[in-house]
This record gives C-alpha cells, structure tokens and sequence, in this order.
C-alpha cells in the first residue's frame, strides 16, 4: 500500500484499525492491571511503579484461610458443573427429540433463572433454606450454583444436540450396533464438545460467582467471598493483586485445554477395539 | 397376498401416527434380487414403507417378512437389511475408512481382513486414497458412496436407499444413477430404492409400485407403467398425458367404441377393466402427430389450433387447442429434419392425428 495514494479505503481502514486497538484496550488493560502490580513493591496501588518483587505471591503460600477457600471453590464448582451439565443434558435431549404439551413454557422457565437479577435468587434462596431448617454450608452454595449455572448449560448443549443429526443414530443401528454401543460411538462424540465446553463454562461462572455464596455460604467461604473479605485491609491488597494473577493464568490454561480437548474430540477414534 | 417369489413380502401393512394414515393396507411382493422403486410425491408413505422395511417404524397393522423370516418382533440392528439415507448419515467424527468399517466391528475380524475389505470398498466406489479423509471434505458424491459402501460391505440381503440422489446436481445424478444400476447388477443383491422422481424410478427400476396417499396404486415395469397406466392417478404422475373425457358406446369385437370430448367417435383396444359408461381416454404427447392438412390412412384425426410451441433442439413441444377440451393438448414431435421451417406459428389451425394404439382407456 506504501505507493498508493490516500484512498478513502485506506482511510477507512486505519479508523477500524484504531477503533479495534481502543476496544481491546477497554477489555484488557484493566485486567493486565492485575499482574502488573502483583509484581510491584509497594502496598499501594498507584504508579510510578516501585522495585520488582515476588514477595506478594510468597505470602499468599503463608495464608492457610486462602488454600481453604480455595478448596471449597474447586469443590462447589466441580459439583455444579457436573450436575448443571447432567441436567443441562436431559433438558436439551427433551427439548431437541420429544414433543411435549407445554414445551416452550417449560424451556421459557428452565431458561428464566438468566434474567432472574441474583440478589434476588440469593435471598429467596437463603429464605428458602432457613424455611427449610438446612444449614448453611458449600452444600447450599452448590445448590444454588446449579440453580443458576442451569440455564447456562442447557444454552451450550441446544445448540450441540439441535445439529445432531437423528439419523446418524439409525445409521448405527442399521449398520447393527445396539442403542448402547450406538450412544458410545456416535451420540457421545458427537455431544462431547458440546459436553466439555458445557462444563468448562458451568466451573467457570460458579468458581466466580460472589453473590449467591456470598448468602449461602456458612462457615466455610469460596474464594471470591474470601477475597472480599481481604479487601478490608489494605496492606493485603497486593497479595489479593497476586492470587487473581495466578487465577488468571490458571482459567487462561482451563480454557487452552478445553480448546483441545474440543478439538481432538471430533478428531477421528483410532478404533482401539478393532 | 400369499407370492411364492416374494423375497420381501409386505402384507396388509398399515402405519397410524395418531389420527394420519401414512401407509394404508399396502400388499406388495418384492422379488430377489430386484431393483424395486417406491415411486410417489412427498407425503403419500413411501419413505414410512422403507422405515418398516429397516425396522424403524412399526407397522399398526400387518406384517412384513424378509426371505420367509417375520420381521415384525426384529429390530432394526438385527435385521439383513442396510440403509442408505436420504442426507446419507454419514459420521462426522469418523475417517471415510472408519465410517466404511463401522459395521464390521461386531463381526471382530482380524486388522487385516478387516482392512482389505474396507479397501475393496474404497475401490468399488472408486475411493481408493480416501481412506484417510475426514467425511466432512468429501463433495455430496463423495458422501454417497460412502453412505453406499458402508451399506454395502455387511453383505446385507436386501438395500435400502432412501432418495439418496436427491440431493445431487442433475449431471452428478444421472452418473449415480448408472453406477448403482451396475454395482446392483453386480452384486445381485435386492434393491429397494425410494423417489419421487419418476424418471429415476423408470430409468433405474425393474418394477415400480407408484403410491399416493399411502395407498399403492400399480406395481408394473416401466414400461407398463407408461404405456398401461391403470389410473388416471398413475397416468397423470407418470409423464406427461393428456386426458379426454369419454363415454362408452359399446364393444365390437376387440375394440370398445367411445364418444370422447374433442377426439369425436372413436374406437380404442378393450381394457382389462369392468367398462361401464363413463371413461377417460388417455393419449401421450408423442403418440400424437402434428400436421397442417389431413392425414390419411389408418389413423384417427381430430382438428385444433396451435397454442404455444417450443423448440427444444431434438424435439420440439406444442399446445394445441381442441374444441370441447378444456385443457390445452400437449404434443412432442422430434425433429427429424434439419429444416429451418417455423411454419407451426402460435393460432395455425393443424391436424392432429393418432394409432388406436396410442390410446389407453381408463375408468373415469
């Protein structure tokens, strides 16, 4: 392009050029905030930037409180992705093979809890389980994740199964597999994407989620809810500044792996039992 | 409907989904190693028929056995038959290899029996070296011979193939058409094939059973069915026809006297049917002959005015219009001259002439 004039489509293209370098800046500088100053020697957030140190990652390995939380938001998490997703199977199979009466009312309220603000599920849910006499523990915090990771669930599945061909089953069956073999050579790898980016989503909103564990939660707190409560003292902000760098690095990696699993998922079987 | 060549013997078999009759009593004896189309517009049972063929639909009532064996109580995963679908099904996540083996897997052949006839496959569809091939780069073709393929290589008795040309451009078409009549007359086994594409089901078939609304209308070979339609239905689905309303005057010798609209007195051969009053003459376009003054000889004639025609280089189309006929009448003519002449101008007042042979009398 060097020797042609100015264009108007040149022109054109440097504003979307522009307009593209501003949009990813709005979506990442704040978060690149995060390790920038987890590496900074200073309690305070502000630049200039001090020395470089790793003494804020070195405290969190001396926070106990922070690997218990931890524990408890890998636990709730894996329990709601792998419920919200099984549940999340059964309803995109009913919604995509069966006709029912009432079927659209009843994808409607499956979907409902998305536009349901969650405060508003926090505290009906916290009334509910008082009302109840349950106590308050990561059993309730999973409850209500699946609750809300649901609707989450049945949105990536439905797109998976409504492109599932049904005839690629009676293929199976007519080329004399029986309806199990048929599930585990055709259905299964067939969904397994949709499966694996179901769950990675569903153990990615309730490993975030604050204000649903924030009411359900008892004695023993998730990481987010932990992390709120470090915000009270200042001088553990940058250590705070160091964990959400390591959860940054580790859900970039979650999402690398999901990536290709995904792929070698629809990659062809080797045909091990052939 | 007791055949004793019957290899497929379908009998008194009826489909209800709820209140719909797909399939209604259809009798039909299909023999061995036949290539047999169920012929008919969308909706009148014939992919129902095949789907209880396969074993993926229940008949409500009636039975269908394969080679003496009742299927009624078999599911479609033990039953000698394969199926290649109308979108082909083929696996998206298997190679075109592993697509092809996907059938033989219970059969627990040893890896290299199992790969040469998976080879021997690739080769009769002329796939060789696409083994490898993930089925989502394979052309639509493509995709049918493997769906063919796989079918195939369990050795079933009888195939299956449900519109599986549909989906091809009009030259790709006719190429299959002509390699799964070979491949067919190769292997012997027996072909059912489902079209609506009346042309397809007389160039590729031995016999056709034409259906409409779940019913079969006439089983005959292509040939009798253009020539000896036994309904107006199958007359009018099959080509094209034109009709004249007729009424019966009486039977002299082999020949009926009719009075039909816009022919006049005519005499046809007597039909197999019970004659009484009212009846339907039926003539093809291209039994008809065209000219501007009157014939002579052993023919029929009966004068009209040219609508329309057009050329179509080996041949060339015409509507005429003839007094008492409503509907236009549709004539071929080949273009056995090389003439330039265009003397047939839209509003020429012709002759049009026809053998008492070319008539076929049809119930009213």
């Amino acid at each position: 392009m060097s020797a042609q004039p100015q264009s108007r489509d040149t022109a054109a293209r440097r504003w979307r050029g522009g307009y593209a370098v501003l949009y990813l800046a709005f979506l990442y500088v704040p978060i690149l905030v995060l390790p920038v100053f987890s590496f900074n020697d200073s309690i305070f957030v502000s630049f200039p930037l001090k020395e470089f140190t790793t003494k804020w990652y070195a405290q969190l390995a001396g926070q106990p409180a922070l690997f218990d939380a931890l524990a408890n938001s890998l636990k709730v998490a894996i329990f709601s992705a792998v419920f919200s997703t099984l549940l999340g199977i059964f309803a995109a199979k009913a919604m995509t093979r069966y006709r029912f009466p009432l079927q659209r009312p009843a994808f409607a309220l499956v979907m409902l809890p998305l536009v349901i603000p969650e405060i508003i599920l926090g505290l009906s849910l916290l009334i509910m389980v008082n009302r109840i006499g349950l106590s308050l523990s990561l059993y309730t915090v999973s409850i209500g994740h699946v609750l809300l990771c649901v609707p989450f669930a049945v949105a990536v599945l439905l797109s998976r199964f409504e492109g599932f061909d049904r005839s690629l089953e009676e293929a199976s069956l007519d080329l004399g597999e029986s309806a199990w073999m048929t599930f585990w050579r055709v259905t299964f790898p067939i969904v397994f994407p949709g499966i694996v980016s179901s769950l990675l989503l569903t153990f990615t909103i309730s490993f975030d989620e604050f204000i649903i564990a924030f009411f359900l939660t008892g004695s023993e707190t998730t990481l987010p809810v932990h992390i709120w409560s470090q915000l009270r003292f200042p001088q553990r902000l940058p250590s705070v500044l160091a964990l959400g760098t390591l959860l940054l690095v580790a859900s970039t990696l979650l999402i690398i792996l999901a990536e290709w699993l995904r792929r070698r998922g629809i990659q062809p079987d080797k045909q091990p039992d052939m | 409907m007791a055949n004793s060549d019957a290899f497929i013997d379908i009998r008194a078999v009826s489909k209800r989904f709820g209140s719909v009759t797909a399939v209604d009593g259809v009798d039909l004896a299909i023999r061995q190693g036949e290539f047999f189309s169920l012929l008919g517009a969308s909706g009148c049972g014939k992919t129902t028929l095949l789907r209880m063929i396969a074993g993926f639909e229940m008949p409500t009532e009636g039975d269908i056995l394969i080679d003496g064996q009742v299927m009624t109580d078999v599911p479609a995963n033990r039953r000698p038959t394969n199926m290649v679908f109308q979108n082909y099904a083929i696996f998206p996540h298997l190679t075109v290899r592993d697509n092809i083996a996907y059938g033989l897997r219970k059969d627990g052949l040893p890896r290299a029996d199992l790969d040469r006839k998976v080879d021997a496959a690739l080769e009769m569809i002329k796939l060789s070296g696409y083994g490898a091939r993930r089925s989502t780069e394979l052309s639509g073709g493509q995709r049918q011979r493997v769906a063919l393929a796989r079918a195939l290589i369990k050795r079933p008795k009888v195939l299956l193939l449900d519109e599986p040309l549909g989906a091809l451009d009009k030259k790709l078409r006719e190429t299959m058409q002509l390699e799964l009549r070979q491949i067919q007359d190769e292997i012997g086994i027996t072909f059912v094939f489902v079209t609506h594409d009346q042309e397809e089901a007389l160039t590729m078939s031995c016999r056709v059973a034409v259906m409409a609304q779940g019913r079969v209308m006439q089983v005959a070979t292509p040939r009798e069915l253009y020539e000896t339609p036994n309904s107006r239905a199958v007359a009018s689905f099959i080509g094209t026809m034109n009709f004249f309303e007729a009424t019966t005057k009486g039977i002299e010798g082999e020949r009926l006297l009719l009075d039909a609209q816009g022919l006049g007195g005519i005499a046809a051969p007597v039909p197999g049917w019970q004659v009484n009053g009212k009846a339907v003459v039926a003539i093809r376009p291209e039994k008809l002959q065209l000219s501007l003054d009157r014939p002579q000889g052993e023919v029929s004639a009966a004068q009209g005015t040219i609508l329309n025609s057009t050329y179509l280089g080996d041949r060339s189309h015409f509507h005429v219009r003839l007094d008492g006929v409503e509907a236009p009448i549709a004539v071929s003519a080949q273009n056995v001259e090389r003439s330039m002449r265009d003397d047939l101008d839209d509003g020429t007042p012709v002759w049009l002439s026809w053998r008492d042979t070319a008539m076929v009398v049809l119930p009213g």
